[in-house]
């Protein structure tokens, strides 16, 4: 604790006042974590973001303001369509419908709004009917419009080949792609606390062997892996049960890394006095390790753990973009990306690469937060 | 110190038949065989298959024996260097991929060389001068490099390409030379396409490396036995050079071995997007078709090649760090 006032200090944390130094002293070690966090400029910013990222999972309907399955082949491939926000001077938003016809040389569907209707675009309005959370029922949207449907007048996004608005999709989308990474990242966590905590503290054979699964399981290349093992998943599976199963491949490789680190910090915490003094007075080895032990390494795992969830994510995308994770009607980033396949297709219609940076601002902000809380936790740094 | 590279060639053996066994279970997964998928293929196209020639096409493919049977069977193949049929092509196995497997490895070693050439002198310099503006344009870039997933960076490559430059950067070949035999004529094309793949999947390790770079090689600079090296008059260049930045690379060349399967399996999917011939789209069909000898020869494949590369990284770290010759580490 001495050290940590003492690096917390140094490096400016905090005051060098007396009041300050008191502070620091009887400051638990999560307090310390947190005022080293708080000065991490980017992994709050991560932070915040990923906060915003789960608030949208969670309320993903309330986001959307369509059904993001309701295909319509007369609005395909529309445009991504920008709200008027004044009129006449007036905070009063709004969007001109959009009509389809046919270009008759090219064929291909043209849409030119209508610059003399409006249609009132409004914030917390009402919009097709939702079970909020799951059981309240409810009709608010952040975005509705006045006087017609939403699903025929607003395109914030555009809308993929089928007709489908791509806002609303991007809305459920992360809803899927977010809590995959969770699940699989606990998945992870059981196995290779278990795994890597039983490898470290008692050693020998048991060690060996365990060592021995994580180098050959690492040794295969993990998206023939991956491919294999989602090749092997009956095509007339749920929505649901697919979720599962992806969450299951993509934690059977996502523990070893964990396994590898609480290892590593149990063999390390193995050879320190207060260890043995505990042995010496007879604690039994549940309560070493979970009382003396385990407190001592929590924060890394945390770390080490939010580490794992972009590459998670970044592996969920990458399988449903082969078309091996969750396939249609499941709607996941990777999926939503499907369509942005075809590069001929992405050249006259680059909004269907939108996904993406939804994609890469998650990867970053939990990049940003797991570097965070790393640095905030070893107080060594 | 042969001791400890008996040890490990031995270590590398049980893993490569740990992941034959691994690969030969993981085809075997989906429920049915090929010739079911191959008689759903034939329905969808218009024709049906009979039972009874199901029942043949199962015998002499020897689907229809017990699975530890069939591994013993394909084991014996290969042992004698025969990897079987790919069902699908009616070709051996070695025939269809040997091409691409060479081209897999070139794009990987392509690859790699990218990513230490950049990552070397780039975590240098920033542990040199840490917290210059120029260490924080790297770090950023290092991190949205980290964030960006190699087939992502792929599609926005094609795009850009397609949409600003009119031309197709995929493909590893012009038109002109993709059937033609090797000459020197085909090989400088490869040379001329090969920037683009080995950029695309070199982005994410190079980010990496920088990070480990540059964190190891402070930590060493922050040392006594620098201080004493500057003390004693040495040059700036000799003193970061000689002992920190060897002791730095340590975690570079332990990476070798991981770094080669994680850039083949990036290069799969890459592959597709790029359209590469490589084993990775190759492997996406045969894995849908479940063409167990050839999915299961490429995951085996892929696997050695990792085992060998973690051997050789292990050598080498020998060679470099003389407290794991001596046996201390």
């Amino acid at each position: 604790m001495a050290n940590d006032a003492a690096a917390a200090v140094a490096e400016g944390t905090l005051d060098l006042g007396v009041a300050a130094e008191d502070r620091i002293a009887v400051a638990t070690q999560w307090q310390l974590i947190w005022w080293r966090f708080r000065k991490h400029k980017l992994a709050v910013g991560g932070t915040v973001v990923l906060i915003a990222f789960y608030v949208v999972a969670l309320f993903a309907d309330f986001f959307a303001y369509v059904d993001p399955t309701e295909s319509e082949a007369q609005r395909s491939l529309m445009a991504p369509q920008g709200i008027h926000w004044f009129d006449d001077g007036a905070f009063r938003p709004y969007v001109h419908p959009l009509k389809g016809t046919r270009d008759p040389k090219t064929f291909k569907r043209v849409y030119v709004p209508d610059t003399n209707a409006k249609v009132p675009v409004t914030f917390f309005g009402h919009g097709e009917p939702y079970l909020f959370l799951g059981f309240i029922p409810a009709d608010r949207h952040l975005i509705a419009v006045e006087g017609a449907k939403a699903s025929e007048s607003l395109f914030l996004l555009g809308t993929d080949t089928h007709g489908r608005d791509l806002w609303s999709r991007l809305m459920y989308a992360t809803r899927t792609s977010m809590t995959i990474g969770l699940v699989s990242v606990a998945l992870s966590l059981v196995l290779g606390v278990i795994l890597g905590g039983v490898s470290g503290y008692f050693g020998g054979t048991v060690d060996t062997v365990i060592q021995r699964i994580i180098e050959i399981l690492r040794s295969i290349p993990t998206i023939p892996l991956w491919m294999g093992l989602a090749a092997a998943l009956p095509s007339d599976w749920s929505v649901v049960q697919m979720y599962f199963a992806i969450t299951i491949i993509i934690s059977l490789i996502g523990w070893t890394e964990l396994a590898r680190v609480v290892r590593g910090r149990f063999i390390s915490l193995k050879q320190e006095d207060f260890v043995m003094a505990a042995e010496l007075v007879g604690c039994s080895k549940a309560r070493i390790i979970f009382r003396h032990m385990v407190p001592s390494f929590v924060s890394h795992i945390i770390a080490a753990t939010t580490l794992a969830i972009p590459a998670i994510i970044i592996s969920e995308t990458s399988l449903s973009f082969l078309g091996l994770g969750l396939r249609p009607p499941a709607i996941s980033w990777g999926v939503l990306l499907q369509d942005a396949q075809n590069i001929q297709a992405l050249v006259i219609s680059p909004w269907l690469l939108y996904p993406a940076v939804a994609v890469i601002i998650a990867v970053l902000a939990f990049n940003f937060m797991g570097d965070g809380i790393r640095d905030a936790a070893d107080p060594y740094l | 110190m042969a001791a400890y590279i008996v040890r490990r060639l031995l270590l590398a053996v049980m893993t490569v038949w740990a992941i034959s066994v691994l690969s030969f279970l993981i085809i075997h997964l989906p429920p049915g065989d090929y010739v079911t998928s191959y008689i759903a293929s034939m329905s969808a196209s218009g024709s049906a298959v009979s039972a009874d020639e199901a029942q043949a096409l199962r015998e002499q493919l020897g689907l229809d024996k017990p699975i530890h049977v069939q591994y013993a069977k394909w084991m014996g193949l290969i042992l004698q260097g025969n990897f079987g049929m790919a069902m699908e092509w009616g070709r051996p196995v070695a025939d269809v991929i040997g091409d691409r497997l060479t081209l897999t490895m070139v794009i990987s070693v392509a690859a790699i060389v990218f990513t230490w050439g950049l990552a070397l002198p780039i975590g240098i310099y920033s542990a040199v001068k840490p917290y210059s503006i120029a260490d924080y344009a790297f770090t950023l870039i290092g991190f949205i490099g980290l964030a960006i997933p190699g087939f992502l960076l792929a599609l926005v490559v094609m795009y850009i390409g397609f949409a600003y430059f009119g031309a197709n950067v995929g493909g590893l070949f012009s038109p002109d030379f993709a059937e033609a035999p090797w000459s020197p004529a085909k090989i400088w094309d490869l040379t001329k396409h090969l920037p683009i793949p080995a950029i695309v999947l070199g982005v994410a390790g190079t980010a990496q490396l920088i990070r480990i770079m540059r964190s190891n090689l402070l930590d060493e600079l922050r040392k006594p036995y620098v201080m004493t090296a500057r003390a004693r008059g040495l040059s700036e260049y000799r003193t970061i050079m000689r002992y920190p930045v060897r002791v730095a690379l340590n975690p570079f060349i332990s990476t070798i071995g991981y770094l080669l399967p994680y850039v083949v399996s990036g290069s799969i999917i890459v592959s597709l997007v790029l359209s590469l011939p490589t084993v990775g789209p190759l492997l996406l069909k045969a894995l849908i078709a479940q063409d167990m000898f050839l999915a299961g020869t490429i995951i085996l494949l892929l696997g050695v090649m990792t085992v060998i590369g973690t051997f050789l990284s292990d050598l080498l770290l020998m060679w470099v760090d003389p407290r794991i010759r001596l046996g201390r580490e």
